[in-house]
C-alpha cells in the first residue's frame, strides 16, 4: 500500500481545475503542467480519483457523443468499485485530465474504453481492500466494498464500516493498472446489465444541459467562417466597408484563402459573413455527378489490399455458372442536426479548446502544428455537442475558433451555419463494389470474388478545413475510416477472393460516417448473397446456415426466424400495385465481433417506386450487455437513421461545390416514414462486451434491396434507393 | 440600441437588441440565457429552435424579434424543471426519449402544443405534428412513444 503516495493537494487541485474548467472556465489559456494529474493509460489514478467524500471520478478519454455511454461507463466502474452510481462522475475527453484512449469511434468505446476502466477499478478494489484490511487488523478476503463501504462479508452488524472517502481520502491512487487484477463475477451484477436510465436525460429534457452550443466564456467574441464559391477557390478581394453598417464587428480575419469575422454579437457575426462582399476564382475542379462512377473506376489505384485470399481464385473461371453484379453507395454527409460549434482562447502562446471532437488528444496534435506550438502549449476539452455518427466538422470549427481567437487575441465561439456543415463536413465517400461468384453444376456455390473501389488511407487526421484554407499544416492525410472492413464474407465457401483497390483520391475529402466501409460492404455482399440465393432456388436463410460454420452466428439467425416468423412467411402478391416483401440481412462485425441479423417487411408501390419500410425485426449479439436499454435506443437509432441513407441521402454537387446544402436538399427520413423496430438482444454476462455503437447499421441497406426483390423481382445495386431507381429496376425484370 | 420588452416564461423581461430584424432564438440563448431552443438551421427546416408563441409552435431561428410584441414566450424552461418536470418531458425521461437531445426541445415544445389542441391525439397525428420536426439519431420510436405516454393512449 505504500504505492498510495498521500496527494491530498494534488487531489484538490485537480478537484479544483475540473470545476474550474467544466463550470467557470479560465481564459488564460493551457493550464501549467505542473498542476496536471497523470494521463497514463497504465495507471489506476489516469483513470479514477476518490476524493474524501467517497465520490468517485472517472477520466474517460472515449466520449459521449449522444450515445449514452456516460451511463454505461458509471455502471461498470460502480458495479467493479462496489459504490453506488451517484457516487460516480465521469470526466470526458479532455487532454490535460484523461488518458488517450484512442478516438471514439468504431463501437470501441464499451469493447476498449469500458474495459480499462473496469480493470483500473478492479485494481483500485484490491488495493482499497488491502488498505482497509491493514487499518482494520483483518485479513482483506474477509472484506468487501458494498455500496462504496468497506464492510466485513460475513459479520455485517456490529462491525466498523469504513466509507472509501475516509479510506483514502486525500489520497491519490497513485498505482499501476494490473490487467490481471480479479475481476467481479458477472453473476454478482447489480449494476451491469441493468436498464439504468441514462444520466444526461433530465437535463436534456429541461433545457439544463450544457451542449457545446451552450458552452460561454467570459468576453467571448462571436465567429463566423466565410467559405470560398469553390472547393479550391482562391480568395481575390474582399471589400471590408461592405460590413460597416453592421454594429460590433471586431475584426475580418484572413489568412490566405481563410476568410472569418468576429463580431461583439453572434447576429452580426452572422450578419457581417452573409454580406461581406468578397469575389473568390471560379474553380471547376469537381467531376461531373452524372459520371460519378465512372470517375471512381477511372481514378489512379496506388495500391491493392486483399482483405481474404481462400482457396484458389481461378475457380471462378472454372465454374459452370457464374454471377456478377455491382453495388454503389451514394457520398453521404454526417448531418449533425446541431452544426459544429468550438470555443477557443488563445493567451500567452497557448491555446485552450471545447469542441465536441471524438478525440481530443488527436485534435490537440492538430491544433499545435496549425499554429506551429508544442502539444503542451495546447488543451483540448470535449464538451458534448449534437449527435456526430462520425467525424463531423466539430474539429474543423476547432480550427476556425483557434485561428480567429489568435487573430482576436480573446475568447471566440465560432458555429458554423447549416450550409458550412453540410457542405464542408469530410464525406462518406463514393463507394462501389464489384462481385462475382461461381456455381457448381449441382448450384453449390464455389467460389466468391469481390472488388472494392475505395480510397486510400485509414481513420487518422482528417486535415481540417480553416488550417487547409489558410496554407498551415494540420497533419492531414486521406483518411476515410476503416473501410477495408466486412469487405470478407463471414460464409464458409471453398475460393474466396476479396480486393479492395485503393484510390488515389475521392471528389470531396472523405471521413469515417457511422460504420464506414461496413454498411457498404456489407450492402453488397449480403444483397449478392441474396441474388445467389434466388439463381439456386435456394432460400435466403437456409442458404446462409448452410454456408455457416459459427455457432454463435447460426443461433442469432435461427432466433431471428423464430421472432420474424421467416419460414412461415406469406408470399407477395405481385398482383397489386402495392407488395409486400421480406429481406434479410446477416453481419458478424469486421469478422470478429458483434452479430447482427435482421428481417424486414417492405411495402412497394409499383406504380410510383416508393418504399415504406413497415419494420424491422433485429436480433443483436454483442456479448455481455452492459445497458439493454441503452442498447436498444442505440440500435433503435442505427436502424432508423440508416433506412433514412438507404432510401433518400445521396451528398449532390456541381463541378465547384457540394449542392445540397439543407435539409431541403439533402431530406432525411422523417416521423410518418419511420418503421417499427423489433429488437431482441442476446446476452452473455459470461462474454466479453464488444461494440453495439453501429453494427446493427450494417445490415439495414441489403435488408431492404432482399426484401424489394422479394416483393417486385427487382434488384437494388444503388444507394439510395430513391422511387426513380426503384421504377427503372421494377421496368427492367 | 433599441431596448424591447418580451413576454417570456411568465416573466416580463427587458432586452436590448440592435436589430429588430435579430430572429427571437438569438435573443433567447444569448441575452436570456434560455439553451431550450437550439440552433439548428436558421431555416425553419429542422424545428431545434421551436418556442411557443401564445401556444403555438414556432421556429424561433427565423421569428424576427420585432414580430413577438407581447406575445406570450414559452421555452422549454418554461415547461418545467428537473424538480418538477412539465407531464410530457416526465414522459421523455420514462421513455428514455433521447439519444444526443440536441433535436429534443423541438420534439418537446411541437408536442405540447399538439397535445394543448388535441389532448388524446392518434398516433397518425402525432407522427403528422412532428414530421418537420428533424432527428438524425433515429430516436422518432421512443418520442412517439412517449407523445402517447404523456397523452394517456
Amino acid at each position: 500500500m505504500n504505492e498510495m503516495i498521500n496527494r491530498r493537494s494534488l487531489l484538490q487541485a485537480t478537484g479544483a481545475l475540473i470545476v474550474t474548467f467544466s463550470l467557470m472556465p479560465d481564459a488564460g489559456g493551457a493550464q501549467p503542467a505542473s498542476l496536471a494529474k497523470t494521463v497514463s493509460p497504465d495507471r489506476v489514478d489516469g483513470f479514477l480519483a476518490i476524493d474524501i467524500d467517497g465520490a468517485v471520478l472517472v477520466y474517460s478519454g472515449k466520449v459521449d457523443l449522444g450515445t449514452g455511454v456516460r451511463t454505461a461507463l458509471t455502471q461498470i466502474v460502480a458495479e467493479e468499485l462496489d459504490v453506488p452510481m451517484s457516487q460516480v462522475t465521469v470526466i470526458q475527453g479532455d487532454t490535460a485530465l484523461t488518458p488517450d484512449q484512442g478516438t471514439t469511434f468504431g463501437s470501441l468505446s464499451i469493447q476498449n474504453g469500458g474495459m480499462q476502466l473496469r480493470r483500473a477499478a478492479a485494481t483500485a478494489r484490491r488495493a482499497l481492500l488491502a488498505k482497509a484490511a491493514a487499518e482494520l487488523r483483518r485479513d482483506a478476503s474477509l472484506l468487501a466494498i458494498r455500496n462504496g463501504v468497506v464492510v466485513s462479508k460475513n459479520e455485517l452488524d456490529g462491525r466498523p464500516k469504513l466509507p472509501l472517502g475516509a479510506l483514502v481520502g486525500g489520497t491519490s491512487l497513485a498505482l499501476p493498472l494490473d490487467n490481471d487484477a480479479p475481476l467481479k463475477a458477472p453473476a454478482d451484477y447489480t449494476i451491469v446489465g441493468k436498464p439504468m436510465p441514462r444520466l444526461d436525460i433530465p437535463d436534456k429534457v429541461t433545457g439544463r444541459f450544457t451542449y457545446m452550443q451552450d458552452f460561454k466564456l467570459p468576453g467571448m467574441l462571436h465567429g463566423r467562417v466565410i467559405r470560398p464559391s469553390g472547393i479550391g477557390a482562391t480568395l481575390v478581394s474582399y471589400d471590408e466597408t461592405s460590413i460597416n453598417h453592421i454594429p460590433g464587428i471586431v475584426k475580418v480575419v484572413h489568412i490566405n484563402n481563410f476568410l472569418g469575422v468576429v463580431a461583439e454579437t453572434e447576429w452580426s457575426a452572422i450578419k457581417a459573413a452573409q454580406q461581406l462582399s468578397v469575389t473568390w476564382s471560379k474553380w471547376e475542379g469537381l467531376p461531373d455527378e452524372a459520371k460519378l462512377w465512372q470517375h471512381v473506376r477511372g481514378t489512379k489505384v496506388v495500391r491493392d489490399d486483399v482483405t481474404s485470399n481462400i482457396g484458389d481464385a481461378a475457380a471462378l473461371r472454372a465454374a459452370t455458372r457464374k454471377l456478377s453484379a455491382t453495388y454503389d453507395f451514394a457520398i453521404h454527409t454526417h448531418g449533425s442536426i446541431g452544426p459544429s460549434c468550438a470555443v477557443a482562447s488563445f493567451v500567452g502562446g497557448k491555446l485552450t479548446c471545447w469542441t465536441a471532437s471524438q478525440g481530443v488528444h488527436d485534435l490537440r496534435k492538430q491544433l499545435a502544428a496549425m499554429l506551429a506550438v508544442e502539444n503542451d502549449d495546447v488543451r483540448c476539452i470535449y464538451v458534448d455537442g449534437a449527435g456526430c455518427y462520425g467525424r463531423n466538422g466539430h474539429e474543423d470549427a476547432a480550427a476556425d475558433a483557434a485561428l480567429m481567437a489568435r487573430a482576436v487575441g480573446g475568447p471566440v465561439r465560432v458555429q458554423w451555419m447549416r450550409a458550412d456543415e453540410h457542405g464542408w463536413d469530410p464525406k462518406g465517400p463514393p463507394t462501389l463494389v464489384d462481385l462475382r461468384a461461381g456455381l457448381d453444376q449441382d448450384g453449390n456455390v464455389i467460389a466468391w470474388e469481390s472488388e472494392l473501389f475505395i480510397p486510400d488511407g485509414i481513420a487518422t487526421f482528417v486535415d481540417l478545413v480553416g488550417a487547409d484554407l489558410a496554407g498551415l499544416n494540420s497533419l492531414g492525410k486521406l483518411s476515410p475510416g476503416g473501410v477495408l472492413n466486412d469487405l470478407a464474407i463471414p460464409y464458409g465457401i471453398e475460393n474466396v477472393k476479396t480486393t479492395a483497390h485503393r484510390l488515389e483520391s475521392t471528389p470531396l475529402k472523405p471521413a469515417w460516417i457511422r460504420s464506414p466501409g461496413r454498411l457498404q460492404n456489407t450492402f453488397a455482399n449480403e444483397a449478392f448473397f441474396d441474388e445467389i440465393a434466388a439463381q439456386t432456388g435456394a432460400d435466403p436463410l437456409e442458404l446462409r446456415l448452410k454456408h455457416l460454420d459459427d455457432p454463435r452466428g447460426q443461433e442469432l439467425l435461427e432466433r431471428l426466424a423464430d421472432v420474424s416468423n421467416w419460414r412461415d412467411r406469406p408470399k407477395p402478391d405481385r398482383s397489386a400495385d402495392v407488395v409486400i416483401g421480406r429481406g434479410l440481412a446477416y453481419v458478424k462485425y469486421e469478422l470478429v465481433r458483434t452479430y447482427v441479423g435482421a428481417v424486414v417487411e417492405v411495402q412497394v408501390n409499383r406504380k410510383t417506386g416508393e418504399i415504406a419500410v413497415v419494420r424491422f425485426h433485429v436480433v443483436h449479439d454483442c456479448g455481455q450487455i452492459i445497458n439493454p436499454d441503452g442498447l436498444r435506443n442505440q440500435i433503435e437509432g442505427n436502424i432508423v437513421q440508416t433506412v433514412s441513407r438507404a432510401l433518400k441521402e445521396e451528398v449532390t454537387f456541381d463541378r465547384s461545390m457540394v449542392t445540397s446544402l439543407d435539409w431541403a436538399s439533402y431530406p432525411i427520413l422523417t416521423f410518418p416514414e419511420i418503421p417499427d423496430v423489433v429488437i431482441e438482444l442476446i446476452d452473455r454476462p459470461d462474454q466479453v462486451p464488444w461494440g453495439g455503437g453501429e453494427p446493427s447499421a450494417a445490415i439495414v441497406p441489403a435488408a431492404i434491396s432482399n426484401a424489394v426483390f422479394e416483393a417486385t423481382g427487382a434488384r437494388l445495386r444503388s444507394v439510395p434507393f430513391t422511387p426513380a431507381k426503384v421504377k427503372a429496376a421494377i421496368g427492367a425484370t | 440600441m433599441a431596448a424591447s420588452r418580451l413576454n417570456v416564461n411568465g416573466a416580463t423581461v427587458s432586452v436590448t437588441a440592435d436589430d429588430p430584424d435579430t430572429p427571437l432564438l438569438y435573443v433567447l440563448r444569448n441575452e436570456l440565457g434560455l439553451h431550450g431552443p437550439r440552433f439548428g438551421c436558421g431555416l425553419g427546416q429542422c424545428g431545434a429552435c421551436t418556442v411557443h408563441i401564445d401556444g403555438n409552435a414556432v421556429r424561433s431561428c427565423i421569428t424576427p424579434l420585432s414580430s413577438v410584441n407581447d406575445g406570450k414566450v414559452v421555452t422549454l424552461e418554461g415547461l418545467g424543471t428537473d424538480e418538477r418536470p412539465h407531464p410530457i418531458q416526465q414522459a421523455f425521461i420514462e421513455e428514455q426519449a433521447v439519444q444526443c437531445g440536441y433535436c429534443i426541445n423541438g420534439m418537446i415544445m411541437q408536442s405540447a402544443a399538439l397535445l394543448t389542441r388535441a389532448p388524446k391525439p392518434t398516433e397518425q397525428q402525432i407522427k403528422a405534428e412532428l414530421a418537420n420536426n428533424l432527428c438524425r439519431c433515429g430516436t422518432h420510436l421512443r418520442i412517439v412513444r412517449a407523445v402517447k405516454r404523456a397523452a394517456g393512449i
